[in-house]
């Protein structure tokens, strides 16, 4: 019974990632553009895939992934979301440099735009404190780190439905919707501006 | 055997068709007097290629781009104005030669020019349109398609003199 339990949230979570990147395999967009552009969406996707996985890491949500263990992995997967987004920008930027550039210096028309260019300084903004982490104090970090979140996944949520592309509209929704609640149970739980769960999951955190 | 009557609910309709007549021949020159000049969008310009050539169509067609172009002030239509056009679709990105093309409005200022159908790009359905003749001042206008699916879109330009 309890095997089936861990299954059956597995499967929930990698259908809640693959399913939306399945479903963008077989738009019809994608007869029109060329491979580079098609990359950049994708690993746009694959962000937005990442912002799903994080929170579960942190919160220790998935079966077999206790938060100790999530908090290590956190730190790779949150690598990979850097460059995925550097793939996503460069990619555009190569299939329109005007286009980019406009998005880059908040001039685009596409109202999207500014979110997703928001939501990527953010990402390099927790990465380059990341780095710098053991010079932080432990609960000053966290509300930094929990405070760029917000603004990655709002920031993301909205770049994302905003935008008329290669995702399934549906299955786009639900990933999005997945981020949404999973990152404000993670933040809600952890309740990482109170100052005693700060020093109580300052062991772990310094491991 | 007619009578007419007049009472205060048809006084009112008369007086204000009255004035609503009054007002408009008033007004629409008026407004016709300083029809403002179409600004540039923001983007408008992102991938032109200057001096596309007049073409009848822009590759095999199937999706129909018009407009007019007017004067400023006197809103009076505008003949023989050359309009480039330029967008992604289903046979070119927006920067490869064969997504541009231009065309000449008619004796009334109107323009019309088949083109490929449009498809959505850096997430929005959208084309490009260019005054860039030098008699009038410069116009990039990034018209957005309310839906993928639709297989027209439209423009209007309002120039001033360069």
């Amino acid at each position: 019974m309890k095997s089936a339990r861990v299954i059956l949230i597995w499967a929930a979570f990698a259908a809640a990632i693959c399913v939306p990147i399945a479903a963008a395999t077989m738009s019809p967009q994608l007869e029109w553009r060329g491979p580079v552009y098609i990359l950049a969406g994708f690993a746009g996707m694959i962000a937005l895939g990442v912002m799903l996985v994080q929170p579960l890491l942190i919160g220790g949500y998935l079966p077999g992934l206790p938060a100790r263990i999530g908090r290590r992995i956190h730190h790779w997967t949150g690598g990979a979301l850097v460059v995925a987004v550097v793939i996503h920008v460069a990619g555009l930027w190569i299939t329109s440099p005007p286009d980019m550039i406009d998005a880059l210096t908040y001039t685009s028309p596409t109202p999207f735009s500014p979110f997703g260019v928001t939501a990527m300084w953010a990402i390099f903004a927790v990465a380059l404190l990341a780095t710098f982490r053991r010079r932080l104090r432990l609960r000053t970090w966290r509300i930094a780190h929990t405070l760029l979140a917000i603004v990655i996944v709002a920031g993301s949520v909205v770049h994302a439905i905003l935008i008329e592309g290669t995702m399934e509209t549906f299955t786009k929704a639900a990933l999005c919707a997945l981020v949404l609640a999973s990152t404000i149970k993670v933040m809600t739980e952890l309740r990482v501006w109170r100052k005693r769960t700060a020093l109580r999951g300052e062991t772990i955190a310094r491991q | 055997m007619t009578s007419i009557v007049i009472n205060r609910r048809s006084l009112l309709i008369a007086g204000g068709a009255v004035l609503a007549a009054g007002a408009s021949g008033l007004l629409l020159p008026a407004r016709a007097e300083g029809l403002a000049p179409t600004a540039s969008m923001s983007g408008g310009a992102n991938n032109y290629l200057k001096g596309a050539a007049i073409v009848d169509r822009i590759g095999k067609g199937g999706f129909w781009m018009s407009g007019t172009v007017r004067r400023a002030g006197d809103g009076a239509p505008l003949a023989g104005q050359r309009i480039q056009i330029w967008a992604h679709t289903t046979e070119g990105q927006e920067h490869e030669p064969q997504s541009h093309g231009a065309t000449l409005t008619d004796k009334n200022g109107a323009f019309r020019l088949e083109m490929p159908q449009i498809i959505p790009i850096f997430g929005q359905p959208h084309g490009h349109l260019a005054y860039d003749s030098g008699e009038f001042k410069t116009v990039f206008l990034r018209p957005v398609m309310k839906s993928a699916k639709e297989t027209s879109l439209e423009a209007h330009f309002v120039l001033q003199p360069a």
